[in-house]
């Protein structure tokens, strides 16, 4: 019998409004505790809440984005809990009315296939405060929690699939693609490491075939697509490993531990989940206008399956290629400048797909933060285009301007002399001087059949690059050896 | 429907709320008055009649997303039972 994983995802968007979801302070990250924690976010008594109007546009544009329902009478409920970063002891969210109904986003896996995995909801919340449990105060010595509610209140959408995810690799491209969608969207910057984006993972296992799902152990916030990945993959082998051994799955929380690559249980924050939902009076029913959906879905932009789509048929690029670059809105629109700017989109997409993305990731950096422009790197392949510079030289034109050493290509290749040599009188005499030189490769060369000759004319295309420092013309070298040695 | 005395101590626990054993019984009957009422109640027909969230005809009013707070974190602390370098300080907790 083989086992099948079933995977359902639980993410935690934190939307990038400047204030927060029911009241006026910052939620600017980073600032001195508790400086951006206001009356309403303290619970103090007396205090109401206010709808943010931005939060709610910014859920109504993620509905649009997942083809979804708009709820246009959506209800604020009361989650009940007590911890200490959540003063008012419960939660402002959603349950039986939330603003974003049942949708879909479509994964692509790495063999080529899609998939539609459905989205169960989604609904606004606010977010918790921070509580810093291992602090040792000079006042107040150990044995205390220091909590700061500048992040109480922050506004979320939390996102609840259906579990409909089989494999690690369709979570992990499930949440990419969420990603890329809420930053296509711009509702937030989607930042895992900075908590700008969460994710609890409900993993069971079943036999493959089988109806009904197994018992499910939820993993609670996993900060990375990568430890969303091995989280999955560990937590499923120790449901398999307890099955097989004849024991019993407990439906339970667990925490995944990235340094032993282990999850472990979680005491239950409530027993048996009793948040006891109910109809939050402070806040009267949202009404959504149908004028206001529309509005907005003149303002939805492209999404990335529509780019992905365009990029193959406006500029023939690959499934593959089209895919890459649409993962994020910032890499498609430095991409089609470049296609742009260069005239010739399939360089373009080989570049910033290539050399570009592999000097970013080296660097840990994204694309914003390129020291080589769309401008500078569009120059650089007009000159490949042009036969002005090859390939190779290209790589070092390139490092050039990733150093900051010139402005452009063009300045680079003036300044050190790289022009390509495609003047036939002198390529002929570097292909004279060459075959002169070699004449005991030129003979076994004369001697060989075609499909020999193809590799033995390597050498001396390699010889002929030694002489010109890598500038001759490749296809006229090519050319030029041909005529000369095929006598 | 009726509650029994470990109903009411579940409900005390979840509300954080103590409760001395003598007040049990007491507590017992009044919560179970108002499910008795909640019953009455449901015997009511409201077919065709749609759920409210609210007793209210009205819908939310709506804030622009400003930033229209100020910090009064001394303020606040000034009246808080324990703070040290800016944090509010409670008995340690430990999910």
């Amino acid at each position: 019998m083989e086992w099948e994983t079933v995977i359902g995802l639980e993410v935690h968007v934190q939307l990038n409004t400047q204030s927060k979801i029911f009241s006026g302070a910052s939620t600017a990250f980073g600032s001195a505790p508790n400086t951006q924690a206001c009356a309403v976010d303290l619970a103090l008594p007396g205090t109401l809440p206010v709808l943010n109007e931005q939060a709610l546009k910014d859920a109504i544009l993620f509905g649009l984005a997942i083809d979804a329902e708009i709820c246009q009478a959506s209800v604020f409920e009361r989650k009940n809990y007590f911890y200490p970063d959540l003063p008012k002891g419960y939660q402002t969210s959603q349950m039986d009315a939330p603003i974003v109904g049942a949708g879909v986003v479509e994964i692509s896996l790495e063999d080529g296939s899609t998939r539609q995995i459905r989205v169960h909801h989604a609904h606004l919340e606010e977010d918790a405060g921070k509580s810093l449990h291992e602090a040792n105060f000079e006042h107040h010595g150990q044995g205390q929690s220091g909590i700061d509610l500048n992040r109480a209140g922050t506004p979320l959408i939390e996102i609840v699939s259906e579990p409909d995810m089989r494999s690690a690799e369709e979570a992990v491209a499930y949440l990419r693609k969420l990603h890329s969608i809420i930053t296509y969207l711009g509702i937030s910057d989607g930042d895992m490491s900075q908590g700008s984006m969460r994710c609890d993972a409900n993993v069971s296992v079943r036999f493959k075939g089988e109806e009904q799902y197994g018992t499910r152990a939820e993993i609670k916030n996993i900060n990375s697509f990568r430890f969303v990945d091995r989280a999955i993959k560990v937590e499923a082998q120790r449901q398999i490993d307890v099955l097989e051994d004849g024991g019993k799955i407990v439906q339970e929380t667990r925490l995944y531990d990235s340094d032993k690559n282990e999850t472990r249980s979680m005491r239950s924050k409530e027993e048996a989940n009793d948040y006891r939902y109910f109809p939050c009076p402070d806040l009267l029913p949202v009404k959504i206008e149908s004028s206001l959906i529309e509005q907005l879905r003149t303002q939805l932009p492209e999404l990335p399956d529509a780019k992905r789509q365009r990029f193959e048929s406006e500029y023939g690029l690959s499934a593959y290629d089209a895919g890459l670059l649409t993962g994020e809105r910032a890499i498609a629109d430095y991409f089609e400048d470049v296609a742009k700017l260069s005239g010739d989109a399939k360089l373009a997409a080989n570049w910033v797909n290539g050399e570009l993305s592999a000097a970013l990731n080296k660097e840990d950096m994204n694309i914003a933060a390129s020291p080589v422009s769309a401008e500078q790197l569009g120059g650089l392949i007009q000159r490949i285009r042009d036969n002005t510079i090859s390939g190779k030289i290209a790589k070092q034109v390139f490092e050039g301007l990733w150093n900051k050493e010139a402005d452009s290509a063009d300045a680079y290749i003036d300044a050190k002399g790289l022009k390509q040599v495609s003047d036939t009188g002198a390529l002929e005499a570097m292909v004279d001087e060459v075959i002169a030189n070699n004449p005991e490769q030129v003979e076994q060369y004369r001697a060989a059949d075609d499909g020999k000759r193809k590799k033995l004319i390597g050498f001396f295309v390699g010889q002929i690059m030694k002489v010109s420092k890598g500038q001759a013309n490749p296809g006229m070298v090519n050319k030029l050896l041909n005529e000369k040695l095929g006598g | 429907m009726s509650l029994d005395q470990n109903d009411i101590a579940k409900l005390a626990r979840l509300a954080r709320i103590r409760i001395e054993p003598e007040s049990v019984a007491d507590l017992q009957q009044r919560l179970g008055d108002i499910l008795n009422m909640v019953d009455t109640m449901q015997a009511v027909d409201t077919t065709g009649v749609d759920p409210m969230a609210n007793p209210y005809d009205a819908f939310q009013r709506l804030r622009a997303d400003e930033v229209t707070e100020t910090d009064q974190r001394e303020k606040f602390q000034a009246i808080a039972p324990s703070t040290e370098d800016g944090l509010y300080l409670v008995p340690k907790v430990i999910d």
